[in-house]
């Protein structure tokens, strides 16, 4: 019997996950970073005395104030929503989520708590170097805090160090080491955290472009600009390094959401890169007409380069992947699907000879979990199974999607290197401030990296679609049967009450910017 | 002691207060007890119990 689940409930389930997610994000990343900047700022106070940098501190505390306070426990919204919308999955995963999230919780609470009261609360109450050390540990933190959902997200990319255990439908950790360190968490966190940085990096100087511009508290602003733009450029630099990386991990671990962000429907050597370009509405069918886009720009041999470091490198295409490629040595989805429905009715069986108490045949089942060879080859495919007598198309991400979030990440990604670069050197020059318009520019540019974080977000889970776990779980099978209109109205829920905080939160931070620095 | 010091002497920071006070209890009084409940825990006494249902979920699971 095959049991039924309405797509909309699958559709608003997602919704609701991306809300959350998305509003969380907001926060996140600003505090990450700011939390960093203003640790700076406060080591260059505490070395030379000047209260200027006292001032300064003191004015980037109470942004990242602002900031954490409104965002602070957000997040948990989103465990809330695994274990009511998404319960199958939360079970799945099992330790593999739990441990990490657990660590977080952990780790927030006593870090960032215990030092973010000395940090607000303790000028003039404890000595210079303890506030300072404060100040360091919130940042420490923040962002060690990062490292346990990047790593439990990364495992959704890339489950290793696991292995699934048929009579408890659990995944359960064979190497911790595996799991912490895999090539796919560390250049996760590091993307993460480093595009973080340049994000605050940006506030920074964006802000006080807007004291420049209005000519007020001009030392303040060019003394900001200056440890903003240093930090700036370093973070840009490792975060389009990391985005690199990051891309051939994603070419080499998940071919189909590389293929998806560049639209490249038929694999080739010396496959170019395309810069920018606008695409034509229907980009869904498969095998696809090769003129996918109203107008393109490329660069030759360029995506083949990024991949293999070659230009001769074979870059598989969606077609490719989902049809196959024997030459390539590419398996189609045909293929998989039988492979992974046979593990699926592997594990149905073993269900059923254990509740009829079938010994034999429930030991001879087990023998194939048991078998890495039998699993290789088929509960390695175990998330295919379910698309049996089902479209193909459903097992291609949204191309558009994935192509246009990658694209304005990297154009933007751009964007702030060469506006760091030029506000560093400027500022270097005492000349940060003679021209207006970059002024402007840098004030235009605050609310881009939100959008360039956004859209990286949106790559990393849109593009792993139809996935949750990483070819294992599909999303169709990770969600709780509950019925479609209380997933909406807790949708509709957290839309108005994100609202009304975002709306909070840009009233306060502008009325305080307005407000600027304490007078000295 | 720093947060009973800093509350006494807080201005504008006591608004932020208030929204992370009233955020908390729209996400831990009502949304979490009215809206989230963790639904492997409520509906079952056991991991056996948890375990058999969501065997019995995936093993199931197709789209319309």
């Amino acid at each position: 019997m095959i049991e039924s689940i309405d797509t909309s409930l699958i559709d608003w389930s997602r919704a609701q996950f991306a809300l959350t997610a998305m509003f969380h994000w907001i926060f996140v990343p600003l505090t990450l970073g700011l939390s960093f900047i203003i640790a700076f700022m406060e080591t260059i106070y505490v070395r030379t005395g000047n209260e200027e940098w006292k001032r300064i501190t003191r004015f980037w505390m109470k942004i990242f104030g602002i900031n954490f306070a409104i965002g602070v426990s957000t997040g948990i919204i989103l465990e809330f929503e695994f274990g009511t919308n998404w319960s199958n999955y939360s079970w799945f995963v099992g330790d593999i989520f739990g441990a990490p999230l657990a660590i977080e919780g952990i780790m927030a609470f006593f870090m960032e708590s215990t030092f973010i009261a000395v940090m607000f609360f303790g000028w003039n109450k404890v000595s210079k170097r303890f506030h300072l050390a404060s100040t360091w540990l919130t940042a420490i933190g923040a962002n060690l805090s990062a490292v346990w959902i990047l790593v439990a997200n990364a495992w959704m990319q890339n489950p290793v160090g696991t292995m699934f255990n048929p009579e408890t439908a659990r995944n359960e950790m064979t190497n911790f080491w595996d799991v912490f360190l895999s090539d796919m968490a560390v250049n996760k966190f590091l993307h993460t955290i480093t595009s973080s940085f340049l994000l605050a990096s940006l506030v920074v100087i964006g802000i006080s472009a807007y004291f420049l511009l209005r000519n007020k508290h001009v030392l303040f602003a060019k003394r900001s600009t200056v440890v903003g733009s240093v930090f700036g450029v370093i973070a840009a630099l490792v975060t389009i390094f990391t985005g690199d990386t990051s891309a051939r991990m994603v070419a080499q671990k998940q071919p189909m959401k590389f293929a998806a962000m560049e639209a490249l429907y038929e694999g080739q050597t010396h496959a170019p890169l395309v810069v920018i370009g606008a695409m034509r509405t229907d980009t869904t069918r498969i095998p696809n007409p090769r003129e996918n886009f109203i107008f393109k720009f490329e660069i030759p041999n360029a995506l083949s380069y990024m991949v293999f470091l070659t230009p001769s490198g074979f870059v598989p295409g969606i077609t490719d992947l989902v049809y196959g490629n024997e030459e390539q040595g590419i398996m189609p989805y045909s293929e998989k699907i039988d492979r992974g429905a046979e593990a699926i009715a592997t594990l149905k069986d073993l269900k059923k000879a254990k509740d009829r108490g079938d010994q034999a045949r429930y030991a001879s089942l087990m023998a194939k979990f048991d078998n890495n060879e039998w699993m290789g080859e088929h509960y390695a495919h175990f998330g295919y199974g379910y698309y049996k007598n089902r479209p193909l198309k459903e097992l291609i991400p949204n191309v558009k999607l994935n192509f246009y979030s990658f694209h304005i990440m990297v154009i933007l990604g751009m964007h702030f290197l060469i506006l760091t670069v030029i506000a560093l050197y400027l500022s270097l020059k005492n000349k940060w401030g003679n021209h207006k318009w970059l002024l402007w520019v840098a004030l235009l540019t605050i609310p881009l990296p939100w959008v360039a974080s956004q859209a990286g977000w949106v790559l990393a889970e849109v593009g792993r679609q139809p996935w949750v776990v990483y070819e294992l779980m599909p999303t169709i099978s990770a969600v709780t049967r509950l019925s479609p209109g209380a997933v909406q109205l807790t949708f509709w829920i957290f839309l108005a009450t994100f609202t009304t905080l975002f709306i909070a939160e840009i009233k306060i931070m502008t009325t305080q910017i307005k407000k600027g620095p304490e007078e000295k | 002691m720093f947060y009973y010091q800093g509350f006494k002497t807080m201005t504008w920071g006591k608004s932020l207060w208030a929204i992370i006070l009233i955020k908390l209890f729209i996400m831990f009084v009502i949304l979490k007890v009215f809206f989230f409940p963790d639904i492997l825990q409520k509906e079952f006494d056991s991991d056996a119990e948890r375990s058999n249902y969501v065997l019995e979920q995936i093993t199931n699971s197709n789209t319309k």
